[in-house]
């Protein structure tokens, strides 16, 4: 492999890591906080009180601080693909940009036109006709999130293209596969149902703050309560498309289930961990040292089993076993690392003789190394990697990722219901313990999201696309300097927005709703 | 009909309150990051330097094959 710059892909990686970290910091709000105001705007049009009219207006105008400092800030991912991951860029060709494309177009018109009548609409155009742009304001945003999330599972679970050596890209032969397909269809689920989680805690948190300080009593109790609905539907959702995901990983990216679960020797009738604790020592993927200091499994056997293939029994591949293959698959024996990297490498080759052939107008020879690769397509990518452990993803990061956010996400449930049980009890306004961990469970919500990232991302580690591009194939040839550059510049001014957002939405919750 | 859209908006735009803070945060935000940053910092590596598709196919190609010996 020729002399890879460890700090360009390093610096690269760390940079779109943090851009689209800090995007995922304005969008899920966008997502929860919507449904919310929209709900609200629905109970007011129905029932003609002006207090969910007020109450409407109040989440409304939190929206709107979140969307305006938010807005925009995912067109900085779509930068440095041009610029630090351009070989990624023109590999995957039409298939990344037509989603891209429909969802910048879509997402402007849609929320552009319907967003000013939401804010401007109010007492000019009638009540059905602005509750109609109130949700199709949301709507818009849920589709945009969409089409990006797409473009993202696509990368997990390659399908629907072809590609092309002449133009050195991957062609799109099949739209509705892309976008039908169950990864895309999946992934898109949870991870608005993540945002609606958000919003739920959002709302239940600011609500609990009024309690507290003994203000706008009425408006917070009704925020409380449909915050907790909202948020116990939201949770449940999240648990289902959860396990949807455990099943596609399984069967789709078994390394990174294997990771999220610290499983290095597969097994039948596997067991799913509740929490562990990794073994520092561990170093080698294929030595006989334990993995876990300590490990507590759910007490229902074989979950992980059932998870991945819907079957208690079934054999889940640990790191070894996806390194060393050998194991049976629905599509038949698992190839090892290194016949996977023959492939890969035969692949490549395959391309450059491909290359040498057109350029010499040889085209029987070229039809030859073109059949050549296109039967080893599918293992491109590992023509990259020169040693097993290269596929392995940072297994601390994922696992550990892993758990707290499923820890959180069962604790959101079990604070949602107890919150609407005293809702319904009609005395939370005394229970001061519940509002402060109401409170201060907010910033856990965003916490949740982003460890849910780091799952789907890290844990996909090497690839850009699976199988087919690791990340040191797929970035551009330039300064790790303008990198590293970019990087601080982009901190700066995420952490101003989000300083700004976070001063506005605080001036904006402390005048209350009455202002609104 | 343009009458009444342009007096919605200007009425609309006019009765801000918060919404005019956001405005001009939005507004700075877009200068630097497509006035400044894109401009400056962040040129298309392919568009800039290669004319064609096929010589941009040509070159990625030949990462493609470099970076793997």
């Amino acid at each position: 492999m020729e002399l890879l710059d460890v700090s360009l892909l390093g610096w690269s990686r760390a940079q779109f890591a943090m851009t689209a970290m800090y995007h995922w910091l304005f969008v899920p709000l966008t997502l929860g906080l919507g449904i919310v105001m929209s709900v609200m705007e629905t109970l007011y049009v129905k029932t003609g009180k002006e207090e969910w009219k007020k109450a409407t207006k109040f989440w409304m105008t939190l929206f709107g601080v979140n969307f305006a400092i938010g807005v925009a800030t995912g067109i900085i991912l779509e930068f440095e693909f041009g610029t630090n991951w351009s070989n990624y860029s023109w590999f995957v060709g039409d298939i990344f940009g037509a989603p891209l494309a429909i969802e910048g177009i879509m997402a402007f018109f849609m929320e552009a036109t319907f967003i000013s009548i939401m804010f401007f609409g109010w007492n000019k155009v009638s009540q059905k006709f602005h509750l109609a742009s109130t949700w199709l304001t949301v709507l818009g945003a849920t589709l945009s999130a969409l089409w990006i999330l797409v473009a993202n599972a696509w990368m997990q679970y390659p399908i629907g293209m072809e590609f092309n050596p002449d133009m050195t890209r991957n062609e799109m032969i099949d739209f509705w596969s892309i976008l039908l397909s169950p990864v895309a269809i999946n992934k898109f689920l949870h991870t608005v149902f993540s945002g609606w989680v958000l919003g739920a805690l959002f709302v239940i948190g600011v609500s609990a703050w009024f309690l507290l300080k003994k203000r706008d009593t009425d408006f917070a109790l009704r925020s409380m309560k449909v915050g907790a609905i909202f948020g116990v539907i939201a949770t449940a959702l999240i648990i289902l498309t959860g396990d949807g995901s455990a099943y596609h990983v399984s069967q789709k990216q078994p390394m990174k289930l294997a990771v999220m679960e610290g499983l290095y020797e597969g097994k039948t009738n596997a067991d799913l961990l509740a929490f562990g604790v990794l073994n520092p020592d561990k170093k080698v993927y294929n030595d006989s040292i334990d993995p876990f200091l300590m490990k507590m499994p759910v007490p229902v056997p074989g979950m992980l089993s059932f998870l991945g293939y819907r079957d208690f029994d079934a054999f889940v591949p640990g790191i070894k076993d996806i390194i060393e293959g050998g194991y049976e698959t629905p599509k038949g024996t698992a190839l090892p690392f290194t016949e996977k990297k023959a492939r890969g490498k035969a692949a490549i080759r395959a391309l450059a003789d491909y290359q040498k052939a057109m350029a010499a107008k040889d085209t029987i020879s070229a039809a030859t190394y073109k059949a050549v690769l296109k039967e080893n397509y599918a293992y491109f990518g590992y023509g990259y990697l020169e040693n097993p452990e290269e596929l392995i993803p940072n297994v601390p990061m994922v696992f550990y990722s892993f758990h707290f956010m499923v820890g959180l996400g069962m604790y959101f449930l079990a604070l949602f219901v107890v919150v609407l049980f005293f809702v319904y009890r009609k005395n939370i306004e005394k229970q001061k313990w519940l509002l402060w961990i109401s409170l201060l469970t907010i910033p856990l919500g965003y916490v949740a999201g982003e460890l849910g990232w780091v799952v789907a991302e890290v844990g996909r580690q090497p690839w850009a696309i699976q199988d087919v591009l690791p990340v040191q194939a797929a970035i551009s040839n330039i300064s790790s300097e303008s990198v590293k550059l970019t990087f601080f510049l982009f901190l700066i001014l995420f952490t101003a927005l989000l300083v700004a957002e976070v001063r506005i939405m605080l001036k904006q919750i402390k005048k209350g709703p009455e202002t609104h | 009909m343009f009458n009444k859209l342009y007096i919605f908006y200007r009425d609309g735009f006019k009765n801000m309150t918060v919404g005019k803070t956001l405005w001009l945060i939005v507004l700075i935000k877009l200068f630097i990051m497509f006035a400044i940053l894109k401009v400056f910092f962040f040129p298309d590596y392919l568009n800039t330097n290669f004319d064609s598709d096929e010589s941009k196919a040509n070159h990625v190609r030949q990462e493609l094959i470099n970076k793997s010996n």
